[in-house]
């Protein structure tokens, strides 16, 4: 094997893969069987980190940046003029071998441009991940892509050899998608996530009843958005985040703010800041949504279309609704601390635990690691100390931002800077 | 009679379990229980040297299972911490666990309890942190070699991990900070302890016990690496924050940084 071809084309397909936001190894329970080489461990590993901050869980790559599309977002779009490369099949094999047995990865996150067909490109991927499992008897984690619009047959045959398998629906409204990808029809991406799905619940329910029945998609599906290169509100892409955690049962979708790759009319103009305040919002209210027990409609409505810049959705959420506080720590319910602002789950977990035993009073809550400059003006506890609840939901507000720093902070803040 | 003692064991996890067992069976009044080597010299007590002895260790391991699986671990992930003083905190602890008839394990709001369980949630960060920065480098006697120096001495943690993903190949973890290793031989593995004259880091400088071939892939990785970045997007401080910088010396992308 050269060494220096293999380097340039992974150059070229590493970093036409780097915009796949997703890189997560979990959820999957693949055990080692026969002696062969690996496991997938349910919690996933994250094996280094890049400078961005994201975590390198997977070797992700392209097989090829060949595309026959012409989606304006996409870096690897055919009018793009770029350097284009392929893998070989065995190649990318002999690459995740030799990572994963050093302990580089936790597996392979395949992807591709779009060559010649759908079918002809997914048979592709199906392949390397075949390979993988019957030849060198790999029980690592794998994910696919699934290539919007290929057949039932082969999104079939991926679900057997693939930990996960995702579809970028990328711009979350039909109109936004017609506008950039114009080739592409909304029905082209969600027919396999639609069979996988399908599939996955009839495994299930296989497996109840025999116990051998082999693994299919055991890792689920994911899928991912990207924000900020259409003009939809906060509102449009959570409500459609939910659509497809209800309705097609993801596990993960991802929010990717557009990173500018190309001059195009249609979108940001390259150079442009990416919204990363904003992404960060939508994780926090995707959490809301996947963890804490919040309907959607609660945190973004027709009155509040976008979530609030200056404090996180449930500091929001929570001064929208000051008349169903203060909690008392010591008596409220699961879902009602879970509510507070400044209370993760780990904390409430926490709080259930130890109030068997005390009444708890501040010291313990700050003990427990709360983070009481937002929760004080939203709680009760054992304690003849408390702040005002009477303040008014602006001023509250403004006393947070005031004692707090945020990294985002100079952003959005509307106050005059003295020095500057 | 005044009992107060002070207990020095053998520094095992067993040798410890047994200065508890002894405690509790003789009532005494413990001062302090310390490692073997780093004794301290007490003025107002007498001391006395805990021979290691599996039984009694097995009894007071039990013990503690059977009032929760959750102490157990906790008790043996925050020993590893190797924290100071964390024989009298651990001690303290069981003396709780065993004086209460409901699970006081989960008492956050108790000083102990919190300790106990915040360091044994550091200690298992650092079990997961070396299960995903060991860098296994291949040796011309195709054996998976990596160092490594973690903050706490989590090898005995992380042996099932490997020992569980890399079925058919050879490898030897070393921790060069208390100078021993785990060895897998394809059947066990076993406690190895070497005589390193080199630190075999990821280093730009290359050593002739490795292939040829292992610094190629050790550069496609850092290449990979690299190429992984998204330029608009560069946050160094969240970068340090999840690889600190204590452990770039041993992995092979972050050698051009060391």
């Amino acid at each position: 094997m050269s060494f220096e071809r293999i380097k340039e084309k992974l150059n070229i397909l590493a970093d036409a893969a780097k915009y796949d936001v997703s890189c997560s190894s979990s959820g999957s329970d693949r055990t080692n069987t026969n002696k062969g080489l690996g496991n997938a461990t349910p919690m996933g590993i994250c094996h280094s980190y890049t400078e961005d901050g994201r975590c390198i869980s997977l070797l992700k790559i392209l097989l090829t940046n060949h595309c026959i599309f012409d989606c304006a977002y996409c870096v690897t779009r055919k009018s793009n003029d770029i350097k284009r490369a392929a893998f070989k099949i065995q190649e990318v094999v002999d690459l995740t071998i030799n990572f994963y047995r050093r302990n580089y990865i936790e597996g392979l996150f395949l992807s591709s441009g779009i060559f010649k067909s759908p079918d002809h490109t997914m048979e592709r991927l199906v392949a390397v991940a075949k390979k993988l499992r019957l030849d060198k008897n790999y029980n690592g984690y794998i994910h696919l892509k699934s290539i919007p619009g290929a057949s039932d047959e082969l999104m079939y045959e991926a679900g057997l050899y693939a930990d996960r398998l995702s579809v970028n629906i990328e711009v979350p409204t039909i109109s936004g998608l017609k506008l950039l990808a114009p080739d592409k029809k909304h029905e082209d991406f969600t027919k396999p996530m639609r069979k996988v799905q399908h599939e996955i619940v009839r495994y299930k329910a296989e497996k109840r009843i025999i116990k051998s029945t082999p693994k299919f998609a055991p890792a689920g599906q994911s899928t991912q958005m990207i924000i900020g290169a259409t003009g939809e509100t906060d509102k449009d892409i959570m409500y459609s985040a939910h659509h497809y955690y209800t309705q097609y049962q993801m596990r993960r979708v991802y929010y990717s703010g557009y990173v500018p790759v190309a001059e195009d009319s249609r979108l940001p103009a390259i150079g442009s800041q990416v919204p990363m305040l904003r992404e960060n919002r939508l994780y926090q209210t995707d959490w809301l949504l996947r963890f804490y027990g919040f309907g959607v409609q609660e945190i973004l409505n027709n009155e509040h279309p976008n979530l609030d810049m200056d404090v996180d959705p449930k500091l929001g959420w929570a001064l929208r609704n000051l008349h169903l506080f203060p909690i008392d720590i010591n008596r409220a319910d699961k879902g009602m601390l879970a509510r507070i602002p400044g209370v993760g789950m780990q904390s409430v977990g926490k709080i259930l635990n130890a109030r068997r035993f005390r009444k708890l009073n501040w010291g313990h809550l700050k003990k427990i690691g709360i983070a009481l400059n937002r929760a004080k003006y939203f709680i009760i506890c054992d304690s003849n100390q408390w702040e005002n609840h009477e303040l008014e939901p602006q001023k509250i507000k403004g006393i947070i931002l005031k004692n707090s720093v945020g990294k985002f902070r100079k952003n959005y803040s509307s106050q005059l800077q003295l020095f500057n | 009679m005044d009992n107060t003692r002070i207990l020095i064991y053998d520094g095992s996890f067993n040798g410890f379990l047994t200065a508890v067992f002894k405690a509790f069976e003789e009532r005494i009044n413990v001062a302090d229980i310390q490692r073997n080597g780093q004794a301290q010299n007490a003025l107002f007590s007498d001391t006395e040297i805990i021979f290691t002895q599996m039984d009694k260790a097995k009894r007071v391991w039990n013990g503690v299972q059977n009032k929760s699986n959750t102490a157990i671990k906790n008790i043996y992930f925050a020993f590893l911490s190797e924290h100071k003083g964390i024989e009298l905190l651990l001690y303290r602890y069981i003396q709780k666990l065993f004086a209460s008839q409901v699970s006081v394990h989960s008492d956050y709001s108790d000083t102990i309890v919190l300790k106990i369980s915040q360091l044994a949630k550091n200690v298992g960060r650092e079990k997961h942190r070396m299960e995903a920065f060991v860098r296994f480098q291949l040796t011309k006697d195709a054996i998976y070699f990596a160092n490594i120096e973690p903050d706490f001495n989590v090898l005995p943690l992380i042996s099932k991990h490997f020992r569980s993903r890399y079925v058919d190949q050879h490898w030897l973890i070393y921790d060069i900070k208390r100078k021993y290793g785990l060895y897998y031989n394809l059947q066990t593995v076993e406690i190895v302890s070497l005589n390193l004259n080199e630190v075999y880091a990821n280093s730009i400088h290359k050593s002739d016990r490795f292939l040829g071939e292992e610094y190629s892939y050790q550069d496609l990785w850092a290449n990979y690496f690299r190429s992984t970045h998204i330029k608009s997007r560069i946050n160094k401080k969240l970068h340090t924050q999840h690889i600190p910088k204590r452990y770039w010396k041993y992995l092979s992308e972050k050698k051009q940084a060391v």
